[in-house]
């Protein structure tokens, strides 16, 4: 399944991701970026499409 | 549904600062919320809470570009999204913000006359006295005409990256998130 991953070094840490999460699984990380809690992400891609500095991709990860 | 908590609801004092402008300018004053209350909360260890949770004007441009559908909702530029145009663009703003403040010296001390101007994008000068009924100190009334200048124009830069980019392209270069950022990293 797919799973949100975000570039660090790229984030801007403004929070639209984490504040559009369905299931909370992103959150901040000391106002340096977000951080996804790959065990909570569904790979609804919501993150992804909001990113206004476009650094979220959805990717597939081994996961059975 | 869970009920919004007050601060989703913060968009509403963005837009009603922009408009107090056209009725009296002297409330641009309040504007000064914007600037060291993100400054603080990052300081005293709140990461950038503000970006993410109270900034009235992110919320206003997700608002306007995600549920009025006014965005394109496209990639932002590479280059806009770099680090050079981020810091650079920090640093020109701060610059501006600096002679802004000269200016408000310069008429604070009785070396320049009140100018009842705003001005947009650092260049277009707009007469709005209209906005302006006297009674203060003339210095007091300068840096709320340069203060309204800075936000209307970050505002205006705001809009137009909102409907040619993402909702909230502006957060992206914004240079108040930029520096609440750098506080934040800073302090490891």
């Amino acid at each position: 399944m797919k799973v949100a991953i975000i570039d660090k070094k790229q984030c801007v840490a403004c929070g639209c991701c984490v504040n559009i999460c369905p299931k909370n699984a992103i959150a901040m990380f000391k106002g340096k970026y977000a951080v996804v809690d790959e065990e909570l992400c569904v790979g609804c891609g919501k993150c992804s499409e909001i990113c206004p500095a476009s650094v979220i991709n959805m990717e597939v990860v081994k996961n059975d | 549904m869970t009920k919004k908590p007050w601060y989703r609801y913060l968009w509403i004092f963005s837009s009603v600062y922009i408009l107090l402008g056209f009725f009296n300018i002297l409330f641009a004053w309040l504007g000064l919320i914007c600037f060291f209350v993100p400054i603080a909360i990052a300081v005293f260890g709140g990461g950038k809470s503000y970006c993410n949770n109270y900034c009235g004007r992110g919320q206003l441009f997700d608002l306007l570009g995600n549920k009025c559908g006014l965005s394109r909702k496209k990639d932002m530029p590479r280059f806009l999204k770099s680090k050079y145009f981020r810091y650079g663009f920090l640093i020109f703003f701060f610059a501006m913000f600096f002679s802004m403040l000269f200016s408000t010296y310069l008429v604070f001390s009785g070396a320049r006359e009140l100018k009842e101007v705003v001005t947009l994008l650092w260049t277009i000068k707009l007469g709005w006295g209209f906005s302006y009924a006297g009674g203060v100190t003339p210095g007091v009334a300068q840096f709320a005409f340069g203060f309204y200048s800075v936000m209307l124009t970050s505002t205006m830069l705001g809009l137009f990256t909102m409907v040619l980019y993402k909702p909230r392209s502006w957060c992206v270069y914004c240079p108040m998130g930029t520096m609440t950022q750098l506080i934040c990293k800073a302090k490891k």
